[in-house]
């Protein structure tokens, strides 16, 4: 019985050290950007490694809000209001398109459902870099490539198959009684949607809705290939500013602190809903 | 079949006949009716650039046809310029298509393994500060891959960067990360590992809820090691939950654009690059719309066979 209770715990031990080298790979890169962007440096880029940081300041945090990219007159209040313009307008149009096509799945049969639903699937397994070509030269001639709504239509295009198969799932889980009751009552199908089935579905229609916006928040090849004016340009864009070859000028802090603004909502979003995204994804089978 | 009236497909729960009362005829039309918003939709943004991207691979179109001039067509020439290597295109197609599978292989591998590994080691009985370790592995996933394709690539910074810095405070002279093939691939696979198994842990830590514990309790008894437990036990009930799991990571992951575009950059001298960054790279900078089309069709087929074997590999398995 000893013998088995020292195994136990030689067994936990290595269980430990393991999670312990694991958790801290995952944490290193985190801790690195947020010691950065609490503590600048004098020097543009860090000559020394600091997890943690030896003195707090938000400058940088200060100075990445003043002073968010080299264009005159774009201020960090712009790049916002373009932000949540173009994360909105992914998240209502893949929400509104997602859940009427989803109600249509979920409770009625067809002609083309089967075949639908797997060209659904299908569409996103091609990279949406795949039709930058023909988008890029269908939206400049309809005169909306350089638009932030043209931009919002061609993320929805990459959101819609995942809301629609997330909504289809939980719509499948969502009890016909109530809207066969209001159907006799002569509600008709379209009130029994609104009314029932998408306040019961509340959920699911929240992640979808979350899972549209993150999107729109984050992209930044077709935003950076699409738009030219730089009145339109995003936060995700202004980070891009900040690295690489269009970044000499910037210290890594402001681009350690530009990257926590952007991130910690996503972050915070995908850590309470992490259940319900998992599900959705692997439910559908498609990309996130 | 047709105006049936609303039924449960797979597991759609209307089932009782509603619609007797005389709105049945019209259900299909209904469906039709909820549907179109997203048909519309579809069909403008990703069908008909489908279709012109279709008509687009078999025509010199390029950025002087943007605005004025219509481009010529010109048959199979972008297909056969890919594959030939035309020397004004400066790609390797095969060489990209190894490469892809062999990043993607190694990713899948790696994310798997360890996934699992630490969805086991979390599930241990007895085992303190679970929570802990399951917020911090969590976290890469919840980052935007963006996010952490540009952080990563300032971590390999030669000069600058927290790699480097770490491995010179043990007394390791770093490398020029992105200089050679071998580094440049290590570092792009652990940025790529880094950001992809947390996933994999999750779904792993949902299936192994799903196993009941007397099934071990029993194999125990019969005497059967912990290796063996493992193999038919373990194995087998994560199936399931793991195998839609692995398919998802194989396509993102054959097409994680973020993280050789940002991070290797295609470096050295395009050894890293992808199909999607490579297709990208026609578009932007070259502006070679018409071969561009051309590539994206080629990636379009290599995907759609790819999601077939797995689809036959999986049913192969379940069967």
């Amino acid at each position: 019985m000893k013998l088995a209770k020292a195994r136990r715990a030689v067994g936990l031990g290595f269980a430990h050290a393991g999670l312990i080298v694991m958790s801290a790979f995952s944490l290193f890169p985190v801790l690195w950007v947020v010691s950065m962007a609490l503590n600048p440096h004098s020097t543009a880029q860090p000559t020394s490694l600091e997890i943690l940081p030896r003195h707090v300041s938000l400058a940088a945090f200060a100075a990445v809000i003043a002073h968010p990219t080299e264009v005159d007159g774009l201020t960090f209040g712009r790049l916002l209001a373009n932000s949540l313009l173009v994360s909105g307008g992914t998240a209502l149009l893949s929400v509104l398109l997602g859940a009427t096509a989803a109600f249509a799945f979920s409770r009625f049969k067809f002609r083309g459902r089967k075949a639908g639903l797997m060209t659904f699937m299908l569409l996103q397994l091609f990279p949406s870099v795949c039709s930058l070509a023909p988008l890029f030269v269908l939206l400049s001639a309809l005169h909306l490539r350089t638009t932030l709504v043209g931009l919002a239509i061609a993320y929805a295009a990459g959101t819609l198959p995942f809301a629609i198969w997330n909504l289809k799932g939980y719509f499948d889980t969502v009890s016909a009684e109530l809207e066969e009751a209001a159907l006799i009552d002569g509600c008709s199908y379209f009130t029994a949607f609104w009314r029932i089935i998408l306040p019961l579905s509340a959920p699911a229609v929240a992640v979808t809705t979350l899972f549209g916006f993150m999107a729109g928040w984050t992209e930044i090849i077709l935003a950076w290939t699409f738009l030219e004016n730089p009145k339109t340009f995003t936060l995700s864009m202004a980070l891009y500013g900040m690295v690489g070859q269009y970044g000499t000028t910037k210290p890594w802090s402001d681009f350690a602190a530009m990257a926590i603004l952007l991130s910690l909502p996503v972050v915070i979003v995908m850590l309470i809903l992490q259940r319900y995204i998992v599900a959705g994804l692997t439910a559908g089978g498609v990309k996130g | 079949m047709i105006g049936s009236g609303p039924l449960s497909a797979t597991t759609g729960p209307l089932a009782t006949p509603v619609t007797r009362s005389g709105k049945g005829l019209s259900t299909e039309r209904l469906a039709y009716a909820f549907l179109a918003p997203a048909a519309i939709v579809m069909t403008f943004i990703t069908l008909y650039p489908l279709a012109y991207g279709i008509w687009m691979a078999f025509t010199n179109f390029n950025v002087t046809h943007l605005r004025h001039q219509n481009p010529r067509f010109v048959g199979l020439q972008n297909f056969v310029d890919i594959l030939t290597q035309a020397p004004y295109l400066d790609l390797h197609f095969m060489r990209i298509f190894g490469f892809n599978l062999l990043w993607t292989v190694t990713n899948v591998a790696l994310h798997v393994t360890l996934g699992v590994g630490l969805a086991l080691l979390l599930n241990l009985e007895g085992l303190r500060l679970k929570r802990l370790y399951r917020a911090a592995l969590i976290l890469p996933w919840a980052v935007p891959t963006y996010v952490t394709a540009l952080t990563w690539r300032n971590m390999f910074d030669p000069q600058y960067g927290a790699v480097n810095l770490l491995l010179a405070r043990w007394g390791i002279h770093g490398p020029d990360w992105f200089q050679h093939f071998w580094t440049s691939f290590a570092a792009v696979l652990t940025t790529n590992v880094w950001l992809g198994f947390p996933f994999m842990m999750m779904v792993a830590s949902a299936g192994l809820v799903a196993i009941p514990k007397d099934y071990y309790e029993a194999a125990a008894l019969d005497g059967a090691s912990r290796w063996t437990q493992f193999w038919t036990i373990t194995v087998p009930g994560l199936r399931p939950t793991m195998v839609p799991a692995i398919m998802l990571g194989f396509v993102w992951t054959f097409n994680q654009f973020n993280v050789l575009y940002f991070v290797s950059q295609g470096n050295p001298l395009g050894e890293t690059e992808i199909l999607v960054t490579e297709a990208y790279k026609l578009v932007d900078p070259m502006g070679l719309y018409g071969v561009a089309s051309a590539f994206a069709i080629l990636i379009f087929f290599i995907l759609a066979a790819i999601t077939l074997v797995n689809l036959k590999l999986t049913r192969v398995l379940d069967a």
